[in-house]
């Protein structure tokens, strides 16, 4: 008898798991999450056959401004027929292919670094070979390429451009400033103190027009610097400031004894910071640091403001065109698409890079 | 540890002191923390620093490679009086070997690196001859196999084991060990001891800060006693542990024996 009565295996209660469990655990769990997700549904359903109705099937993708202003649903024309000028602005229209091309060596150069373990030398050469080649795409006068003002650069590459050399160079500056503030030297210390403070007591707009309207007044007569290099300089001033803090906060949570462990072995203060403190102060503060870079990435739009044309600005300027008025709903999707790309990518791409920096633990034994 | 060793076994000091600390001061803001410290060292001698908390014991060894700054006094490494000047300090802090209570190892770098980083960047030894030289110092603290771990993952006497090693790479005349066994669970002290005694026997010049009097009664050639920032009796180990002279000597080794 004892062979035959074998415990049978029994299944857990169907409202425990599978789809009814986890709509019972997350959506159900309790009468204040339950009424939410009733009423959550309810304007789902209402609002996404509308959207899908006028966003796909009563909307226009390639048709001229006439045609549009007599459909019924979304004018994606505004878009597709412009998508030209919307990305490369007032680039000369038979040289577009130079930022595309400029364009495409950014993203391709982007997505091989995101590996830490392909951080090398041959890497840094390949990215200043990568950044001359661009420079020289956009700028042209070399090679038989046409030369480009770059008053003339605009739209989209405008966007990266300021972007990259912003995050680019408003890091390391920051890093530096941040050690100075944590300086044992008065002068270097205040100094440093003065610039962050200022600079975070003032708004970047602010910033943008003392580059493009003051400064140039205090230059001699006839010297002038480039209108792109004053913003973008402008940006990376700006944006420094605020790395600095988030830094100063890593370099304060640092243990007091890795200092004292690197001095104790006789590293000098730049080998200390170089090899002990930094890569993990650094480390601790990835995730507010892509947050400034992040919204430094979208501060750039405010360059509109000193009458450079940057993706949202040559938007602007297609939607003041008769033809295509009251279709800036459609045009500022699209914009919207391509910033949220952009930052996805941002955020994404330092988390990776936050993952593989990530040192082995086991849980202290203190 | 053993007892029945006795410090016979580990070479005599000799020669001229390797650290003179001549009637040294140091405030911590307007608390006067050590009062007029006077200390010889000399070469291969192992001293033995105890007392009760905020003593100043731990003071005393940080001013010696400088972690700490005294105000008055004079302290003399190997020659070098340690001032303001950085050169004289970072010259003074390549001779002087330190072990912190908390290993403060580098938990970014692998153990093999954490060796390394002090012969590259400070001797400017070559990568390769700097890991023979780490691997060489991780086989006497007995743990080569651990060297591509990081330190988060050994034991806590596996980290000070790593960190006396590291002390080691940058072949330090002296060692200065701040309370090494303190952090750590009872059954690993031992292996951290015995490290530490292999190394007085091959004749290191150390000053340890600790509590465990075994060690004290089986290396140190000295023991001093230290309260209330003030050096209050400083004798030879059996001596100073059958035989103590005062009162609050007295009342210290009754606490902790």
């Amino acid at each position: 008898m004892a062979e035959t009565t074998q415990i049978e295996e029994i299944k857990p209660p169907v409202t425990d798991v599978g789809v009814i469990g986890w709509l019972r655990q997350h959506l159900f769990n309790g009468l204040f999450n339950s009424i939410a997700t009733i009423l959550i549904l309810g304007f789902l359903i209402k609002l996404i056959p509308q959207f899908i109705q006028w966003a796909f099937i009563d909307s226009v993708w390639f048709t001229s401004g006439q045609e549009c202003h007599q459909a019924a649903g979304a004018c994606w024309s505004v878009i597709t027929q412009n998508i030209r000028f919307t990305i490369f602005g007032y680039f000369p229209y038979e040289h577009q292919w130079r930022p595309l091309v400029a364009m495409i060596i950014l993203v391709g150069m982007l997505v091989y670094s995101r590996e830490w373990n392909r951080w090398n030398k041959r890497l840094g050469y390949a990215w200043i070979f990568a950044l001359l080649v661009m420079g020289l795409l956009m700028k042209g006068g070399l090679f038989g390429l046409v030369p480009v003002e770059s008053t003339k650069w605009s739209g989209l590459p405008l966007t990266l451009l300021l972007s990259f050399f912003g995050i680019l160079a408003s890091y390391p500056l920051g890093v530096v400033l941040a050690l100075g503030r944590q300086s044992q030297m008065p002068i270097i210390k205040s100094l440093c103190v003065v610039y962050i403070e200022m600079i975070r007591g003032v708004p970047l707009i602010t910033m943008l027009f003392m580059s493009s309207v003051m400064f140039p007044l205090f230059l001699p007569e006839g010297v002038t610097i480039d209108k792109v290099l004053r913003a973008q300089a402008a940006i990376i001033l700006f944006t420094a400031a605020y790395i600095a803090e988030v830094v100063r906060g890593g370099l304060q949570a640092m243990d007091r004894g890795q200092y004292e462990a690197a001095e104790s072995l006789g590293l000098n203060y730049f080998q200390m910071m170089r090899m002990i403190i930094l890569p993990q102060a650094l480390k601790i503060v990835i995730p507010p640091t892509v947050g400034i870079l992040i919204s430094a990435f979208k501060d750039t739009s405010l360059v509109v403001i000193i009458a450079l044309y940057d993706i949202l600005n040559t938007t602007k300027s297609i939607l003041s065109e008769p033809e295509w008025t009251g279709f800036s709903t459609e045009a500022y999707i699209f914009i919207a698409m391509i910033y949220y790309v952009c930052c996805f990518s941002m955020s994404k791409y330092s988390r990776r890079i936050e993952k593989q920096l990530e040192y082995k633990h086991t849980p202290n034994q203190e | 540890m053993s007892t029945e060793q006795t410090s016979s076994q580990s070479p005599p000091a000799e020669g001229k002191p390797i650290i003179e600390i001549i009637g040294m001061h140091k405030w911590f803001d307007d608390f006067h923390v050590l009062k007029d410290i006077n200390l010889e060292v000399r070469p291969k001698e192992k001293i033995v620093v105890c007392g009760p908390s905020g003593s100043g014991k731990s003071t005393v060894i940080r001013c010696i490679n400088r972690l700490e700054e005294h105000q008055r006094g004079q302290i003399i490494v190997n020659g070098t009086e340690l001032t303001r000047d950085l050169k004289n300090i970072e010259r003074v802090r390549t001779e002087v070997g330190m072990v912190f209570q908390h290993f403060n190892l580098f938990p970014h770098l692998t153990i093999l690196d954490n060796l390394t980083v002090g012969p590259i960047w400070v001797r400017k030894m070559p990568k390769k001859e700097a890991e023979e030289l780490a691997m060489h110092y991780l086989e006497i603290v007995k743990i080569p196999e651990q060297a591509q771990k990081y330190p988060g993952q050994v034991s806590g006497g596996q980290q000070q084991r790593v960190a006396i090693a590291r002390s080691l790479c940058m072949k330090p005349k002296i060692m200065l060990f701040d309370e090494p066994t303190s952090a750590l669970d009872p059954e690993m002290i031992k292996e951290v001891l015995d490290v530490m005694v292999d190394l007085a026997r091959e004749g290191m010049t150390m000053i340890v800060v600790t509590h465990e009097m075994g060690f004290a009664k089986e290396v140190a050639d000295r023991v001093i006693f230290m309260d209330y920032g003030e050096i209050v009796e400083e004798n030879e180990p059996f001596e100073f542990f059958d035989n103590p002279q005062h009162d609050r000597t007295k009342l210290f080794l009754s606490q902790i024996l």
